[in-house]
């Protein structure tokens, strides 16, 4: 998709991930495809199981097995296939060069080892450096993230401190080793705004300085319109339409983006009622038959209940997974 | 702030200086050490058919002041006045009959409906322990409020494990509405749910309310979905309201640099505008242990010397606008206008 010139850094090819039910097969992640060049960020939008997070583990080799395999495609990170490495190998790469940070602060971090002994055993298990070294660096990465003081922070326990400063570590521990790539699963979705305004601007300046790559996994449209410099909006397993931040959101092609836009309510905006998207998500072991947003689509015609529609560029590096904008000849009109 | 002046027809709830403190607890005798002042001296009034949105960061009490209301806390002091009633001095049977006209919808929906009960028997627990129609009505009634609330009538035999957070809120609602109450206490009612099932629940709170003429008090840490559902919107941390307007008011002249910097914070989903946010430094501090003076001033960009001691006070700014800011003093405007004037 993208036509940046340089090589991207990690290129996700068809990847498919799937999980073994009582229901039967659970396809999470069935077939996608993003790159993201170095020193950007693509945010990854859906609602909750879409596979938007099951694609973030998938990258890191987190699914667990059985029930959950990688059943195709490909992840090329730096050129290296991550879905070909060997339990030893991805664990050099896990990180170390891609890092990831978590929704709940709380639940991801150990509380029976202090937060120093958690960080340092980040840089200890990667880099050939004595113990002091690494607590030396700890606190240079503490101070990074803005903790104040840092040295007595590496005696203390999770439970001790805020939501907002346990972020803060988390981000401290992913960054430690310098990662070229930095996974963040709702970073600041279990925070209070005016946290995740100081967390999200933390990201950035870090990303700046370490010159580093952030898939970023939100549900928060707002999120993505500040940080990202190009969106995936996810839909049962699938990108539905991928386009750089700006054009997303100026020309947002597909129903199901154009609807998410829509059931917002928008700050200062009073509207009357709010535009829905009638329906639920569907289950990932029986997804509707061709485009799987068809019994929820307002503009979905016969063809859309028998084409399997895929990602296709409708212009310049915008794609759709939408029969309507790829076929000039059916009108987008709600039937 | 009296409510003298003010003719009580229109008026549902008032609350009054209400204070919600938990006692903590140390050493071997667990003597009480300390206490979290979880609501610190909360006033708000609702009119009939009125929406009043609460907002604030986690721990800042919301959800204490709407459990208090309806007694499922009580309280440690103050009034809460329901249709002229004192809430708080009712005991057994009247309480029990005012608890019919005051409802809630949780905002988990999947810990609030209980697992061994149909979505029948949910819907209808409330009409028996009131007593309500006809034993053999009730079923047809659920099974009408089932479909009024977006359900089909089969789900009356289902169970909750079977339906999805959507749905389950609508269950949630249906139940509250089964005792036709006035005014129903909406607890963060859609921050658990996806993005699009969120205007669904949304716009059926809406036209419920119309419908039945209810009245709600709309707990959110979301503005977006606070201004889009609310009349008035009264902004709360660390249990003490700080603002309070109309919601268009709030939004076009914010006045308390809490309120500014809440605004501030959220994503405006404007790419490629992108302002350097203006930050708010600091945590939200414990309830445990609040600053002295105002409970915002460690972190107020405008801080003044008197807000690290003197307490803040409720003042009418403009009509039905009213601040707790040194910024704005009462001695500057007449403080003495109606309670909720501008509803």
């Amino acid at each position: 998709m993208t036509t940046a010139q340089t090589n991207p850094l990690l290129e996700v090819r068809d990847l498919k991930t799937y999980f073994a039910t009582d229901r039967g097969v659970a396809r999470a992640v069935d077939g996608v495809s993003f790159s993201i060049p170095p020193r950007t960020t693509m945010g990854l939008v859906g609602e909750s199981g879409c596979g938007k997070s099951v694609t973030a583990l998938s990258i890191l080799r987190l699914i667990p097995s059985p029930p959950g395999r990688i059943a195709g495609g490909s992840i090329l990170f730096e050129g290296q296939d991550l879905a070909a490495l060997s339990e030893e190998e991805i664990r050099h790469v896990r990180g170390n060069q891609i890092s990831m940070i978590f929704q709940e602060p709380m639940t991801s971090l150990n509380p029976v080892f202090t937060l120093g002994n958690q960080i340092m055993e980040a840089i200890l298990t990667h880099q050939p450096v004595s113990h002091a070294e690494a607590r030396e660096q700890t606190i240079d990465m503490l101070r990074r993230v803005k903790i104040p003081a840092a040295e007595t922070l590496l005696d203390q326990y999770p439970h001790q401190i805020s939501g907002g400063m346990r972020q803060r570590v988390m981000i401290a521990m992913a960054l430690v080793c310098r990662p070229k790539l930095l996974i963040a699963d709702e970073p600041t979705t279990a925070l209070d705004v005016t946290i995740q305004a100081q967390i999200l601007e933390l990201l950035e300046d870090l990303q700046e300085e370490f010159g580093m790559s952030v898939l970023l996994i939100t549900h928060d449209l707002g999120i993505v319109a500040d940080v990202a410099d190009q969106v995936a909006v996810m839909y049962a397993g699938r990108i539905v339409e991928m386009a750089p931040t700006v054009e997303l959101f100026r020309n947002p092609q597909h129903p199901y983006t154009t609807g998410l836009f829509r059931s917002r309510p928008s700050l200062g905006r009073k509207k009357a009622r709010l535009d829905v998207i009638p329906g639920t998500v569907p289950n990932p072991t029986h997804f509707p038959e061709g485009c799987r947003f068809h019994p929820r689509c307002a503009y979905a015609v016969d063809d859309c209940k028998k084409t399997d529609v895929t990602l296709q560029n409708i212009s310049g590096e915008h794609g759709s997974a939408c029969l309507l904008g790829q076929r000039k000849e059916l009108q987008l009109q709600p039937v | 702030m009296t409510h003298t002046t003010q003719s009580n027809n229109d008026l549902l709830l008032t609350v009054s200086d209400l204070k919600k403190y938990y006692p903590v607890r140390r050493g071997i005798l667990a003597r009480v050490a300390a206490h979290v002042k979880a609501v610190d001296g909360v006033s708000f009034s609702l009119q009939r058919g009125e929406t009043l949105g609460l907002v604030g960061e986690s721990g800042c009490g919301k959800t204490t002041v709407g459990r208090t209301i309806l007694r499922l806390l009580d309280p440690t002091s103050g009034e809460v006045h329901f249709n002229g009633t004192s809430v708080f001095a009712l005991h057994g049977e009247e309480l029990r009959q005012i608890r019919k006209q005051m409802q809630i919808i949780f905002q988990d929906p999947f810990g609030s409906l209980n697992p061994r009960m149909t979505v029948g028997g949910i819907v209808m627990e409330g009409m028996v322990a009131h007593a309500m129609h006809p034993k053999t009505e009730r079923p047809e009634r659920a099974q009408a409020l089932l479909e009024r609330v977006g359900l089909s009538r089969e789900h009356f035999f289902r169970y909750p494990h079977e339906f999805s957070g959507g749905q389950r809120q609508r269950i949630g609602i249906a139940r509250a509405l089964a005792v036709e109450p006035k005014f129903i206490v909406c607890d963060e009612p859609v921050s658990a749910l996806d993005v699009s099932i969120q205007a669904q629940i949304i716009n059926l709170l809406s036209d419920l309310k119309q419908e039945y003429g209810l009245s709600y008090l709309f707990i959110a840490h979301d503005l977006a979905v606070v201004q889009h559902i609310s009349d008035r919107i009264a902004v709360m941390y660390l249990g003490k309201i700080m603002e309070e307007a109309t919601s268009e008011e709030l939004f076009r002249n914010p006045l308390h640099p809490y309120t500014k910097a809440l605004l501030a914070a959220i994503p405006k989903g404007v790419p490629g505008e992108k302002a350097k946010r203006q930050t708010l430094p600091g945590d939200v501090p414990s309830p445990l242990n609040p600053p002295a003076g105002c409970p915002f001033h460690p972190r107020c960009p405008q801080v003044m010397e008197e807000c690290r001691s003197k307490p803040i006070e409720r003042v009418e700014q403009s009509a039905g606008h009213f601040v707790a800011c040194h910024l704005f003093p009462a001695s500057a405007i007449g403080s003495a206008k109606p309670a909720g004037a501008a509803g």
